[in-house]
């Protein structure tokens, strides 16, 4: 387990080495690309002097590296704000939504999956996983407008757009959970009918317990564990995700200040937006590693 | 997963998807001879009708006439990052499987480094950069794309290394360059071939997920995806402009996947499930 741990450090260190050298990837001079081509010579130069622009590569790697050890980003060239605290104040949007789209998807998944295992080769099966395949290959920038058409425009009953309560998460929401939850079914249904075939549901059902039952009371509970892992493993594609629903619908997140800090080309922010959603992926792939082992002994980081 | 026979309708399907969709990429803008660019003004925003099937955009250019001509997008972006990604991938990924040793640690820990960044979000920072342009979005691709064949191929070649014909190959002094291209390579194509499908599919989703955020394919240049931008402002007025470019999206990407997965039914029927969403 210490091993595991101690394997994302040399990972978190390239993200931030690749987040540092985004800026040196721009075209031609830096500061003259963030200020536009009609920015005065004089504007050019100061601001390759605040971002240190000016100094050996090497420094300014070292003064990132050690300004991100105690939670400096730096200066948004916009707002001239901290670029942390612009941050800060947006995450919890974005996890809001994050975790919503992650529960519409449970919650739609594991019925459906459930059912298409129990009732594996009849026409429920095939109508949920034809809807599965469906789901998966709808893109959410396609989902959301026309969700927002039908039950924003058409009938009315949700708000098009921003952060609000609950009712304003709905729509976000689905059209961000459904391609996952279209995946996380069939997940469920292949877990479900693996773990159907093993020794112990099999000695149930031969004593008697009905398919059903065999289903609800004993496989279920197992089968999950690998649903569990995809859907941790998910969470990096769903806060992508983020970033297209957020601008379809306005909700005020990482995502959403991520394209427009591109838009301004305030690069110190896109920085901070990139590298926050990286680490936060990159957080949360060694938790489901770690509690896949804690669900399973069998599996074990040595 | 073992299927039964019922998954060759859908591979069929997704065969037949792909194949119009190329077909009408290839020769549907000659066929249709409607200009995408003819700007038609005063019927801008115009729903379906028998003249313009699918009606006409917020200039008054003909959506169908669109779609055709960015099928041709959609198409060669996913070839090009695809073909690019899988040739970069199998060089490198053979190379480390075979030698392992120092090359193997440094394609593993790059391939690690670009993993743990989500997929879109790299080519995000990349395009943003860069600039929004059709060669940035497929160098962005690209640079995501090549990962997950490199792994998939090394993986293969560490099974294939060790099987007999290829120490019988190795015994009889054939030089490694011969090893790897006349015995090792041709054993990972099926896989390869199963990747490569699914990957055009996902290449196709990437540039237009890029083009709707207005860091893809700039206008006037027809993409899907920067279609469905522009819909955006007219999803109250003239819905059809969102409706149609993300059905054709879905649609095409569908038919991939399909023939993706028939596929690996098909060749490979031991390949597990898991893939990079």
């Amino acid at each position: 387990m210490a091993r595991r741990v101690a394997l994302t450090i040399p990972v978190l260190l390239g993200v931030a080495t690749l987040v540092f050298l985004l800026i040196h990837l721009i075209p031609g001079d830096p500061a003259q690309a963030m200020l536009g081509e009609a920015a005065p010579q004089a504007d050019v130069d100061a601001l390759r002097a605040q971002l240190k622009l000016d100094r050996p590569l090497l420094e300014q790697y070292v003064n990132f590296l050690g300004a991100l050890l105690r939670g400096d980003l730096g200066t948004s060239l916009r707002t001239r704000t901290s670029v942390t605290a612009q941050i800060a104040e947006r995450i919890p949007a974005t996890f809001e939504l994050a975790f919503a789209a992650m529960f519409v998807a449970m919650m739609v998944a594991v019925p459906l999956g459930i059912a298409a295992a129990a009732w594996r080769g009849s026409f429920v099966d095939h109508a949920a996983m034809a809807v599965a395949m469906g789901g998966m290959a709808i893109p959410n920038f396609w989902l959301g407008p026309l969700l927002a058409i039908v039950f924003a425009v058409e009938l009315g009953w949700l708000p098009v757009s921003g952060r609000g309560g609950i009712d304003h998460l709905v729509l976000p929401a689905v059209s961000l959970g459904l391609a996952l939850a279209a995946m996380l079914a069939r997940m469920t249904r292949a877990s479900l009918l693996e773990e159907l075939r093993e020794p112990y549901v099999r000695a149930a059902r031969a004593r008697g317990i009905s398919r059903a039952r065999a289903v609800i009371a004993h496989a279920f509970r197992n089968s999950l564990i690998p649903v569990v892992t995809i859907l941790g493993l998910q969470f990096g594609a769903v806060l992508t995700g983020t970033v297209i629903t957020e601008t379809i619908f306005s909700w005020p997140g990482i995502g959403r200040l991520l394209i427009q800090s591109i838009g301004f080309r305030d690069y110190p922010l896109v920085q901070g937006c990139i590298l926050l959603i990286a680490v936060t992926y990159v957080a949360v792939n060694l938790l489901t590693d770690l509690a896949y082992g804690w669900l399973d002994p069998r599996i074990r980081y040595q | 997963m073992a299927r039964s026979a019922d998954s060759l309708p859908v591979t069929r399907a997704g065969a037949a998807i792909v194949v119009v969709t190329v077909l009408a990429a290839v020769i549907g803008p000659a066929i249709v001879g409607v200009d995408p660019a003819f700007q038609d003004l005063p019927l801008r925003l115009e729903g379906p009708s028998p003249a313009h099937w699918l009606g006409l955009d917020e200039l008054g250019r003909d959506i169908f006439a669109r779609l055709l001509v960015g099928a041709r997008i959609s198409l060669l972006v996913g070839a090009v990052v695809v073909g690019t990604s899988a040739t970069i991938g199998t060089l490198l990924g053979s190379i480390a499987g075979y030698y392992g040793g120092i090359v193997d640690d440094v394609v593993s820990r790059v391939s690690d480094i670009l993993m743990a960044f989500p997929g879109l979000l790299l080519a995000i920072a990349v395009v943003a950069v860069l600039g929004p342009s059709l060669t940035n979005v497929v160098l962005a691709l690209t640079l995501i794309g090549w990962v997950s064949y490199a792994r998939l191929i090394r993986g293969q070649v560490l099974r294939v290394r060790e099987l007999e014909y290829v120490q019988a190959a190795r015994a009889l002094g054939a030089a490694t360059p011969r090893i790897l291209a006349r015995h090792i390579v041709p054993a990972t194509l099926p896989a390869l071939i199963v990747q490569a499908t699914l990957g055009m599919g996902g290449a196709i989703l990437a540039e237009a997920s890029l083009s709707f955020l207005g860091l893809g394919v700039q206008p006037p240049t027809p993409s899907w995806g920067t279609m469905l931008n522009y819909g955006r402002s007219h999803l109250l007025d003239a819905p059809h402009l969102t409706i149609f470019p993300g059905l054709a999206i879905a649609v095409l990407v569908l038919g991939f996947n399909f023939l993706g997965d028939g596929l690996r039914d098909a060749l490979d029927p031991t390949m597990s499930q898991g893939r990079r969403g």
